[in-house]
């Protein structure tokens, strides 16, 4: 029986074969008096979907379970879309704008074509403006939806998640009876709508505004009282109005630090003015006040949509101008949406005249004053700013997109520095960023 | 983009009667489809025509601008001095009910400072940070002197909501500008992000890297004289050419 001295474990022969003896302890001895002073820890989470917010990558310095600095590292879904739409003409950069913040596409093409309006010098029609109104706050819905589901997620409460995403269906297929699609709608265009209001769309509405403060009511009772669910908000990541100011941040959060800033109510557009509805508000700048303010926006948003629907008169939803109105109606074909059969028997069989301009007016498209504008609108992030730049031509000189996640994502750090690592979750499930919004 | 991009004579202006001192924001564009060089035989392509307006209006709006500009304009005046603003502000344009100050850059963060934190201004948010390039984009705008890079601020005044628009042109060779992070940390990102696209520089940046486009990316993308890039498509038996090659109206 031999043993032999091994740093790590000895081993001895026996009858049986040879044993090891493992033994350890000595970690005192290597690391110094305190194992755990001076633990700098660097965890790099992602870069992957925190859940369905995108691709986000985060950098975080850990000394125990305390993270000291957060960095983001964003651009994984930079697909250059403000560029793109430098090539193509006016109308066309509606289907592209749709696709940033991919939860909120029709505040997206809102803002663009309200800027291509603005350029233009037109007015809309009344009952396009309504409809916008309208189709925007059930965007709002669905995309709050979202952003407490993937809350709910994001904090363990699956049921939260299921149940989110169930009425959020609910509002995509509102939105897909009205506008063909249930994202990347491309329904607002520069001078009004695509289309009107499909026959039995009011009355899907109405109905999903009966059942809509039911499921409100749901989610306050599967979440709200919620000892854990509180436990996991409350005081975590904390901003209050100055820090929102500084880092630029708008929307729910600055609203849940206690300021009242919302600009349909500031900065009126599309009739805002003269609808009933509050700015819900919580005082407590942190994840918890910004839950709240959601679930209350819903509530508000359901209210508008109730207004919008009393308000509804016939007309047209297209400006009168035909050398920007899109020439043909939309109707759905054995192929698809498409350019209405009426339509093409007029251009291909009765009037020349009106092929070459429904020709020129699709392939060339119009023109647009040269000038610059600014135009924000409240998405459900905050700020969606449309800053568009036109040099006379048929296309956009510049597209610049103020999107609110870009900029709220900038207070991850501000939120989770200094907080354990599991509130850095909720700090940004808080935040509710769309990284197709943020990388564009 | 015409052909001629980096000269700075347009065939015809003298023919059209083009005045850099009359003319109030014009520019000239060449042939029709934007596509030079590609064999057209349509003769479009030799058409110069004069533009109603160009790209960048290069005229000052005259006082009295109306509603709270002047508002505005009198307590920046006072909260910088009459001989700073003079030196500052190169031009002001009131144009679609919005107001931008052409800003020279050494006195960007004098007026960005007093915009913050003026009690009478208190433009306390910085909505947006971008720029603009105007390369080519018609007569006037690329003359030298002119410079074609725009750092463009978007400001909002939650006090009074009010909204002002700074414009800073720096050109390609000396893309160089303030960073304006100490008053409004929001810039952070913003500048990044300008600085990935259109390679301006803001000096005084915490990290100045890239945000969207990878560390070791080459070139800025939304400057016009970087190419969109992208493959031809073959689709039922055709070729579609990438989107900035295709023939368009200009």
């Amino acid at each position: 029986m031999t043993t032999t001295q091994d740093p790590y474990a000895g081993s001895r022969e026996t009858t049986e074969g040879r044993v090891y003896t493992v033994t350890g302890g000595d970690w005192d001895a290597t690391l110094g008096a305190d194992p755990h002073e001076n633990e700098r820890l660097v965890v790099n989470m992602g870069p992957q979907h925190p859940s369905t917010h995108g691709v986000l990558r985060l950098v975080l310095d850990l000394e125990g379970e305390t993270v000291t600095k957060a960095r983001v590292v964003i651009g994984y879904l930079h697909t250059g879309i403000e560029k793109n739409t430098e090539y193509r003409n006016w109308v066309q950069g509606t289907t592209f704008v749709t696709r940033m913040d991919y939860l909120a596409p029709l505040f997206n093409e809102a803002g663009y074509c309200m800027a291509v309006e603005k350029l233009l010098g037109i007015e809309i029609p009344q009952r396009a403006a309504t409809i916008r109104v309208l189709v925007m706050e059930l965007n709002r819905i669905a995309s709050h939806l979202v952003a407490l589901a993937t809350f709910g997620m994001e904090m363990g409460a699956l049921t939260g998640m299921t149940n989110g995403f169930r009425e959020r269906e609910m509002v995509l297929d509102l939105l897909e009876e009205i506008t063909g699609l249930r994202m990347n709608h491309a329904y607002i265009r520069p001078g009004g709508l695509a289309q009107d209001l499909p026959e039995g769309a009011v009355g899907h509405i109405r109905e999903f505004l009966e059942v809509m403060p039911k499921r409100v009511a749901d989610f306050h009772r599967l979440l709200t009282g919620q000892p854990i669910w509180q436990r996991r908000l409350k005081d975590v990541g904390y901003l209050d109005v100055t820090g929102c100011l500084a880092l630029g941040v708008t929307g729910p959060i600055l609203r849940a630090a206690g300021l009242p800033w919302d600009l349909r109510k500031v900065e009126p557009y599309l009739g805002y003015e003269t609808y009933d509805f509050e700015v819900p508000t919580a005082d407590t700048s942190d994840a918890w006040g910004r839950y709240l303010v959601r679930m209350s926006e819903v509530n508000e948003s359901l209210r508008i949509i109730e207004q919008a629907l009393d308000r509804l008169e016939p007309g047209p939803v297209m400006v009168e101008d035909r050398k920007i109105a899109w020439p043909a109606q939309l109707s759905l074909g054995p192929d698809g949406m498409g350019n209405s059969h009426e339509h093409v028997a007029h251009i291909m069989g009765q009037s020349m005249e009106a092929l070459i301009h429904h020709f020129k007016l699709v392939t060339e498209g119009f023109r647009v004053p040269a000038g610059q504008v600014y135009v924000p609108v409240e998405s459900p992030r905050g700020e969606l700013g449309y800053h568009v730049v036109s040099d006379g031509s048929t296309r956009p000189w510049r597209v610049h997109v103020r999107d609110p996640s870009f900029v709220n994502l900038q207070a991850t750090a501000a939120m989770s520095e200094g907080g354990m690592i599991a509130d850095v979750i909720a700090a940004i499930a808080s935040i509710d960023p769309v990284m197709g919004g943020v990388d564009r | 983009m015409s052909d001629d991009g980096g000269s700075n004579v347009v065939p015809g202006r003298e023919e059209a009667g083009y005045d850099d001192a009359t003319a109030p924001s014009g520019g000239f564009r060449k042939g029709s489809f934007g596509v030079s060089g590609s064999g057209d035989t349509s003769g479009f392509g030799g058409l110069v025509r004069v533009e109603p307006g160009g790209a960048v209006a290069l005229h000052s709006t005259e006082r009295p601008y109306g509603g709270w500009f002047d508002e505005v304009t009198d307590a920046l005046i006072e909260a910088v001095g009459q001989a700073t603003y003079d030196a500052a502000v190169q031009r002001v344009l009131v144009d679609r009910g919005e107001i931008t100050y052409f800003v020279a850059r050494e006195h960007l963060l004098t007026l960005a400072q007093a915009l913050r934190d003026d009690e009478a201004l208190r433009f306390e948010l910085l909505s947006s940070l971008s720029a603009v390039d105007y390369l080519d984009s018609g007569g006037p705008a690329v003359a030298p002197g002119r410079p074609r890079l725009h750092v463009v601020y978007h400001l909002t005044s939650m006090t009074y909501r009010r909204r002002i628009r700074l414009e800073v042109a720096v050109s390609a060779e000396d893309p160089h500008v303030p960073s304006v992070t100490a008053s409004y940390p929001t810039a952070d990102w913003h500048e990044r992000e300008t600085f990935d696209m259109f390679g301006i520089v803001f000096d005084g940046h915490p990290g100045l890297t890239r945000i969207l486009m990878p560390d070791d990316w080459d070139g800025h993308p939304q400057r016009k004289d970087y190419p969109l890039g992208g493959i031809p498509v073959e689709y039922h038996d055709a070729t579609i050419p990438p989107p900035d090659t295709r023939r368009a109206y200009r």
